[in-house]
């Protein structure tokens, strides 16, 4: 079994977002990267299946040369090999041609990316990719095992769960729950060790048009400060709810 | 050149997101000087779309079709699109329609940005605001192709009665064997309680509330409310609730009228989850909270003692308002 999993190169969840040029790029100034954390579910479930089932497992990213710290961190967590198409990932249909095409290339039966980047919050490239190749795709994936070609899955609705069958190829948008929180792994010093002789291979892009793009940030305005209520007087809460905000 | 949405319908009624996208679809139609047309799938009565400006329905009733299937619905969504010649499609951000659209967007080789807010800032060049780095900013996002499709974000524009004169009519798209590649074998779902996704209200509890038998209080207050339950990452990586009520970064993200978050101190990635949010109550013992700095309304105080009394309070105010 080959699994591929799309790491996107993203900030950390605490950092604090600016703008530069104005406001027409994303100020990296004292921002540290880690892998996106739903695709860090994802690497965790395949380290898995490379684990109990034999599989291998390729790490990719569509980025430049600054990306390469965050697949070795994947390889450091225990992925065979890593892929990095250099090229500015400059949209998500962009994004997804390029893995598209390198999935084709390398014939991998599981494809997993996290179901959205926690930078541009596209949620879009396992859809698109799954479009693209007409491989089967389930999205917000919470559960995912796998005997033979066969595939029992599990999907967050909305207000529930939904349990689906499926065969490989399969393409997931994974998210929280597909792994807990506590079986993430941090990469050991042998991890890191090994991850520097992991081959990391460079992919030059295809051409491929971008349909959409961003040409300009703003933060939202400064919110006003809060009003305190004494706890003795939650009538007046009530009273601002029903009132003044509307919303009771 | 009509506007195409797809309304979603569960339950014996469209969804609220329904309504609201053809609100906005009917306020984008009069800029461009057209008109909407939705496309309905196994829905009953769709007269009710003719109050928000949807001018034509395009009915879909096939059994095959009878449970959400992304592909399915999305090569129904595609075929819409081109019998009517839509060069811009608007779908809504329940789990579903993001769960299609991108899809969608690849069949017709069209631009998509997702979690648009507010109407399109430009629409030559094509430009619209949406929400990024998880609710931290905004972007203005310029969408070049022919046909483009637009992911609104939940409760961003509100719903609007726009009366139209409807015009119905029977859709029957082809649906191929292989649209059917993942099939559902059971679903779970909560019965009578709101889920995030719905709730116009949402309560959500933290680690302040010291353990999980606590939680009855929470549930309690949403029910007077008529609110959905959620809570906290740490909360969630307790195991004192299920993942599916964690919100914030990597969670849920929670755009509802009211959100009232009890015991919850506000790190960086829960409010980022909560931001779309109208209105924010804070409860929380720590006047420091980082929460206080982000909500509109906040009481400091033990929550064991403020939240059962404003269960009592709220009760009556019901009563009296009902």
């Amino acid at each position: 079994m080959k699994i591929l999993v799309c790491i996107s190169h993203v900030p950390d969840t605490t950092s604090k977002i600016n703008f530069t040029n104005g406001d027409s790029e994303f100020d990296t100034t004292g921002v540290q990267y880690v892998i996106n954390p739903n695709d860090e579910f994802g690497l965790t479930r395949a380290i898995w299946f490379q684990e109990q089932q034999g599989a291998t497992v390729t790490v990719v990213n569509v980025g430049g040369p600054e990306t390469e710290p965050t697949l070795r961190k994947a390889l450091a967590i225990g992925a065979n090999e890593a892929i990095r198409i250099n090229a500015n990932p400059a949209d998500g249909f962009f994004v997804a041609k390029q893995l598209a095409e390198v999935i084709k290339n390398g014939g991998y039966d599981i494809i997993i990316a996290g179901k959205e980047s926690l930078d541009y919050n596209g949620g879009m490239v396992p859809g698109m990719i799954a479009g693209i190749l007409g491989y089967n795709f389930l999205n917000s994936c919470v559960s995912l095992t796998v005997e033979g070609t066969n595939v029992k899955a599990v999907r967050e609705i909305d207000g529930g769960k939904e349990t689906v069958s499926t065969a490989l190829p399969l393409i997931i948008g994974c998210q929280k729950g597909l792994v807990e929180e506590k079986d993430l792994r941090i990469p050991n010093m042998r991890g890191i060790m090994t991850a520097r002789t992991k081959t990391l291979s460079i992919v030059e892009p295809i051409t491929a048009e971008v349909n959409t793009k961003a040409v300009k940030f703003e933060k939202p305005a400064a919110k006003s400060a809060v009003k305190l209520i004494s706890s003795d007087n939650l009538d007046e809460l009530i009273n601002l709810l029903h009132n003044e905000a509307k919303v009771i | 050149m009509s506007i195409l949405i797809y309304a979603e319908y569960a339950e014996g009624k469209f969804k609220k997101v329904a309504l609201e996208l053809a609100s906005y679809a009917k306020k984008v139609a009069e800029t461009l000087g057209t008109t909407v047309t939705a496309v309905t799938i196994n829905a009953g009565d769709v007269s009710e779309l003719s109050k928000y400006g949807v001018d034509k329905v395009l009915k879909v009733n096939n059994d095959k079709l009878s449970g959400f299937t992304a592909k399915a619905y999305a090569d129904v969504i595609k075929q819409a699109a081109q019998k009517e010649a839509s060069k811009l499609i608007l779908l809504s951000s329940t789990t579903d329609s993001l769960y299609l659209s991108s899809l969608v967007a690849v069949a017709l080789e069209a631009g998509f940005t997702s979690n648009v807010v507010g109407l399109p800032v430009s629409t030559s060049p094509f430009q619209v605001k949406r929400t990024a780095f998880s609710n931290k900013a905004f972007n203005t996002t310029e969408i070049t192709t022919d046909i483009k499709i637009l992911g609104l974000a939940k409760n961003s524009y509100g719903i609007f009665e726009n009366a139209s004169t409807l015009t119905q009519e029977d859709f029957n798209p082809t649906i191929g064997e292989n649209d059917f590649g993942v099939k559902v074998e059971s679903v779970e779902k909560g019965s009578g309680k709101v889920s995030i996704a719905d709730a116009d209200i949402v309560v959500s509890g933290g680690r302040g509330l010291k353990g999980p038998e606590n939680w009855g209080m929470i549930e309690e207050l949403a029910s007077v409310l008529g609110a959905a339950t959620a809570c906290s990452k740490p909360v969630s990586d307790l195991g004192w609730r299920p993942h599916g009520e964690h919100v914030g970064q990597t969670g849920k993200p929670v755009a509802t009228n009211l959100y009232i978050a009890i015991g919850i101190s506000g790190a960086i990635q829960h409010i980022a989850g909560v931001n779309s949010s109208k209105v924010k109550v804070v409860i929380n013992s720590d006047p420091e909270a980082p929460f206080f700095k982000v909500a509109d309304y906040g009481i400091v105080g033990d929550a064991f003692e403020i939240v059962p009394k404003l269960i009592e309070k709220l009760k009556a105010f019901k009563a009296q308002h009902s």
